[in-house]
């Protein structure tokens, strides 16, 4: 049934009959056989990722050590959920380089440390508007109210889509202590169980400025071993009730305060 | 006996499914849940309307079928694909034509549109292509009967699925790799059948060698396996929510996810496509394939090289500096066999370079071969650290990957598709060459068009951000550079419409062709076995 093969397919049983090509003769073996074709690719494809990746999770100055880092507050979580439910890294990276400019323009340099609670990690690739990496406390929570619900209010050449929904959106926090759960399954988000526990208490009092905050700073504050300050705590929307723009907004105002760069030093072997 | 338990199966599928919108989330999940309901309350009802048929007689020659089902997905998700394209490029230059509607933002749009076209588009177009080369090249039936169908719907199921999510907000944030958890899991079924059906049709080849385009879509395929299963590892949230949280953080998986991300560029858009060229053009052509001796070092190579690559998507970034550095290199040295590829491919018209003054099929093929050789020398050059300080983050990048997307990709595959149409529905020709003519040109000027226009927003910003005054004061505000790009941000739309309307003619040139019109019927092609 087989007939005369056609054209395209014969060059590989025309040439190198002469035993002139050596080790590239060796190579028919392959062809002719699958089982060696996949599991040689397969082998051949693996060492770069293996060499590549592997060695991140052993060599001890990949992560800095750092003063200040802590994992999210219950409430900043859900805000940085809101902020990859709306795709902000598609525009907005979070990952300053150690170049001139960038250093002027957003602040000291990123560090790895800085993303280490980050699942999954946030840098981004584009920068059609600019880094987040280090916009915490750079404008006022009324600057971002603004700015959410129409950009070019505030920035009348910004080309950032109007997030005027997330005001409206009423959030209660019912699942937050499944999110805190799942960031530290398998040791990863050092959340205690406490932290887990307290979750949906901690997500409400972050909101409210006449609560009682000392569990959630405790927890998360200058009082804990993070070694850092103490969690902001306001209504962030100034509308009286908690809606997703307080989430994204708390987010919003902790990035990239958190490190302690006054007792940070470089690894020049790194 | 085994309708029975595929009934039980499907009725328990249906119930599982309603149960898990009732208790669902989130949205997403919900939608989802009722989508994945239907889908097996209709295979519900086909089972039992077929209980008490006679079996089917054994069909024997090529299963084509499924081909030509692939062949009209391609068309169809490439037009969805294009025009969501072609829209958020708008959006970018007219923000407020989301009109205020959450699931028509940027944001959300952006993964639909990417996934279209290389997932769903890229995606039918290999797996399409891929069952016709293997059971051309082998001489044997596709394996496994109606698996080949699975994997055909169950990929379109996955599509649907990955873009519905978008659009609600279920996504996890990770490059062409956004779609949550349980379509991860599903992918991961309907790749391994993939692997199944393709190999397996290669392993009862009457042909002893392996024809060299299917050790190309052969290392696609299982390298997309591993790719995917690695990166999407997550924790979900909970087992009735569309969200979940990735295993690993920060620069770890910053790392694993440039190590996928590049290499859905290496290995779909790269080796697959590969397969394609070393089928269709030396087909079109007429002509053996240029080298033997290169086609297997330039195979080998790029295989190995490609997976490296990865870290030059993180240059200057916090991950550490040999990463930066090896991946910068190995990038470098990818330049010789992507070039390699291209050289096996063009040199095949030696002989015949007369045929591109008369056959548009071919001089799209061969026009999609030099994007390809284009944007695998910009593409290392760009991972050079010192020109991608000024080059990343910016629209440069994205110019870059539209040549070789729509220059490469697209155009191989249209060159594919005119070559297939014909083939799978029996007619002597295309319905009009001249048409075929007017899509080569409309998408040529208009991928010149994209890929100038972000040359020149791209340059402009990463010029414009590192500008600093005599004093060492920063010259631009970042909003100065968003309002400087306004022009060239038309200027990419229209290519982009361009483009587009050349697919549309595609489209209704193939629709033409398949009904028959203006020619008689073909006597059917020989079968196989």
């Amino acid at each position: 049934m087989l007939g005369k093969l056609p054209v395209y397919q014969q060059f590989q049983q025309n040439k190198g009959g002469a035993g002139k090509m050596g080790i590239l003769d060796k190579h028919k073996i392959i062809e002719k056989n699958a089982t060696l074709l996949l599991v040689l690719s397969l082998l051949v494809v693996s060492i770069g990722g293996l060499v590549q990746i592997v060695p991140l999770f052993y060599l001890e100055n990949t992560i800095e050590d750092v003063e200040g880092m802590r994992p999210y507050t219950p409430l900043e979580l859900t805000g940085r959920d809101i902020y990859v439910r709306e795709g902000c890294y598609l525009c907005h990276s979070q990952m300053i380089r150690p170049l001139r400019d960038e250093v002027e323009r957003y602040g000291h340099y990123s560090l790895a440390a800085e993303s280490q609670y980050d699942f999954p990690f946030q840098w981004g690739s584009k920068r059609t508007g600019p880094d987040l990496a280090r916009v915490g406390g750079r404008y006022s929570d009324t600057w971002h109210v603004d700015h959410l619900r129409n950009p070019r209010d505030v920035v009348p050449a910004s080309i950032m889509p109007s997030y005027r929904w997330l005001e409206k959106k009423i959030i209660d926090g019912k699942y937050v202590a499944d999110s805190l759960k799942a960031n530290a399954a398998f040791g990863r988000a050092p959340y205690s169980d406490e932290m887990i526990e307290m979750a949906v208490a901690d997500f409400r009092a972050q909101v409210d400025p006449n609560a009682d905050t000392d569990g959630l700073q405790s927890r998360y504050g200058a009082a804990a071993d993070w070694g850092g300050k103490d969690v902001n705590v306001r209504n962030f929307d100034g509308q009286p009730e908690l809606t997703e723009a307080d989430a994204l907004i708390a987010y919003l105002q902790m990035l990239g305060t958190l490190v302690d760069f006054s007792t940070f030093i470089p690894d020049a072997s790194r | 006996m085994w309708n029975g338990i595929k009934v039980i199966v499907y009725a328990l599928l249906v119930l599982g499914a309603a149960m898990a919108a009732n208790f669902g989330r989130d949205l997403a999940f919900q939608v989802h849940a009722i989508i994945v309901a239907s889908v097996a309350g209709y295979m519900l009802m086909r089972t039992i309307a077929a209980i008490g048929d006679k079996p089917k007689p054994k069909e024997t020659g090529y299963l084509d079928d499924v081909i030509r089902w692939g062949v009209i997905a391609t068309v169809f998700w490439g037009l969805a694909g294009f025009s969501v394209g072609v829209w958020i490029a708008f959006e970018l230059a007219f923000p407020d034509i989301n009109f205020g509607i959450s699931y028509m933002t940027f944001g959300r749009l952006r993964p639909v549109h990417t996934s279209a076209v290389i997932f769903a588009f890229g995606g039918n177009a290999l797996i399409a292509s891929s069952f016709y080369v293997v059971q051309r090249t082998t001489a044997a039936r596709l394996f496994g009967g109606n698996l080949a169908k699975f994997v055909f719907w169950g990929y379109q199921l996955f599509i649907v699925l990955a873009a519905t999510g978008y659009l609600m907000g279920a996504t996890q944030s990770k490059e062409y790799a956004e779609p949550e958890w349980y379509v991860d899991i599903w992918l991961t079924i309907v790749w391994v059948a993939y692997l199944v059906v393709f190999l397996g049709t290669i392993y009862k080849r009457k042909e002893p060698h392996i024809y060299v385009a299917n050790w190309f879509y052969l290392a696609f395929i299982v390298t997309i396996a591993l790719l995917h299963v690695v990166n999407n590892m997550a924790i979900p949230v909970s087992f009735l929510g569309s969200k979940s949280v990735a295993l690993f953080s920060g620069v770890q998986d910053a790392m694993t996810q440039w190590w996928y991300g590049h290499n859905a560029v290496g290995f779909f858009l790269t080796a697959g496509f590969l397969g394609m060229m070393y089928y269709f053009v030396p087909k079109q052509a007429n002509r053996p394939i240029y080298s033997y001796k290169l086609s297997i070092i330039h195979f080998w190579a790029l295989i190995f090289l490609y997976i490296w690559a990865g870290p030059h998507h993180l240059h200057y970034t916090a991950l550490p500096d040999w990463a930066q550095t090896l991946g910068m290199v190995m990038s470098i040295i990818l330049w010789m066999p992507s070039w390699g590829g291209m050289i096996n491919g063009l040199m095949t018209l030696s002989g015949a370079w007369d045929k591109l003054r008369t056959d548009p099929v071919l001089r799209m093929m061969v026009v999609s071969i030099g994007f390809y050789g284009m944007s695998t020398f910009e593409g290392p050059m760009m991972a050079i650290k010192a020109v991608n300080s000024l080059s990343h983050y910016t629209d440069w990048t994205i110019g870059h990957v539209h040549s070789g997307a729509l220059g490469w990709n697209g155009m191989i595959t249209f060159g594919a598709l005119y070559f297939l149409v014909p083939k799978l529905w029996n007619r002597e020709r295309l319905y009009s060459l001249k048409l075929v003519s007017w899509h080569f040109w409309l998408a040529t000027i208009g991928i010149v068009l994209y890929a100038s226009s972000m040359w020149v927003t791209g340059i402009m910003e990463g010029l414009m951000w590192r500008e600093v005054d005599a004093q060492g004061f920063l010259v631009n505000s970042f909003a100065d550079t968003v309002a400087a790009k306004f022009p060239m941000y038309v200027v990419r739309g229209t290519g982009g419409l361009l483009y587009l309307t050349g697919a549309s003619i595609m489209a209704w040139n193939l629709w033409k062709t398949a009904i028959g019109a203006g020619q008689t019927a073909r006597v059917s092609a020989v079968p196989a076995e």
